[in-house]
């Protein structure tokens, strides 16, 4: 039932295994998450936009969000459903891949110092990273618990 | 209109950004991934630059939009440099993970800064 250790994988996890690179089924599987992904992550910013000046709270949560769920599926996928296939490819390189952005992130902080607001630019960098590794973390030691009260 | 083009957008950014980390990791053989970096520092100078476009030459913020949010927020990512530096720390290669972090975001901040700048010419 359960597959191998999840830190014996590439430490890259946007990397496929040789036997499945470029095939059309893996192809299809990143671009379908990468748009619901992308959409999930625009539709978000409609309803809640960036106020200017203001700390960024969609795009931090977006992130954090995505590091919490690369912490839990990675291991859930390879630790616990034994990888299938395309789960991977769908979950972690095209949805999460796409719904998390650092482009965003960074032209954000940008633009707050850009606009004068250096102390909410710099608070919003730390707070991201801190979150994002300690999401990651978080998202890992759960997955491993849940996996062990499931078996 | 603009949801169904960030959703084909968002795909084309996902997809970049796979091929781009491939084509970086077959020849790199760092342990510090190299292919996230390069598609993140791609992205975050194109976002700059098209944000640039609207702040400073009343650029459409549709296209912005389509550009910025669907292909650059598509092509970069948060989750996979957290997962990889978490991974690195966990390794005991703590100072490949605090370049991967930290180095990561710096050049970001200053490849976006770069777009803004040459947007404002």
């Amino acid at each position: 039932m359960t597959g191998g250790d999840v830190f014996d994988e590439p430490i890259d996890p946007d990397l496929e295994p040789e036997a499945e690179r470029h095939r059309p089924d893996v192809l299809i599987a990143i671009a379908f998450g990468g748009a619901i992904g992308a959409l999930a992550r625009y539709e978000v910013g409609l309803q809640w936009p960036a106020r200017s000046g203001a700390f960024p709270t969609t795009t931090f949560l977006v992130n954090s969000s995505g590091a919490l769920l690369i912490g839990l599926l990675m291991v859930l996928i390879v630790e616990r459903w034994s990888s299938p296939r395309l789960a991977r490819p769908f979950l972690c390189i095209g949805l999460l891949g796409a719904w998390t952005t650092m482009s965003t992130f960074v032209t954000e902080a940008d633009l707050l110092v850009r606009n004068g607001s250096t102390l909410t630019a710099l608070a919003y960098v730390v707070a991201t990273i801190v979150t994002g590794l300690a999401a990651t973390g978080i998202g890992i030691v759960c997955a491993r618990r849940l996996a062990r009260v499931a078996t | 209109m603009i949801a169904l083009g960030v959703v084909v957008l968002g795909s084309l950014g996902a997809l970049t950004r796979y091929f781009m980390d491939d084509a970086v990791s077959r020849r790199t053989k760092s342990r510090l991934p190299y292919g996230t970096q390069l598609v993140n520092v791609t992205g975050s100078f194109l976002l700059g630059f098209v944000t640039g476009l609207v702040l400073y030459h009343s650029g459409s913020a549709d296209t912005r939009t389509l550009v910025g949010t669907g292909f650059c927020g598509a092509l970069t990512t948060w989750s996979t440099l957290s997962w990889e530096t978490v991974r690195l720390v966990e390794d005991g290669e703590t100072s490949t993970a605090v370049v991967a972090m930290l180095g990561g975001v710096a050049v970001c901040l200053l490849a976006a800064a770069l777009g803004l700048a040459v947007a404002s010419l």
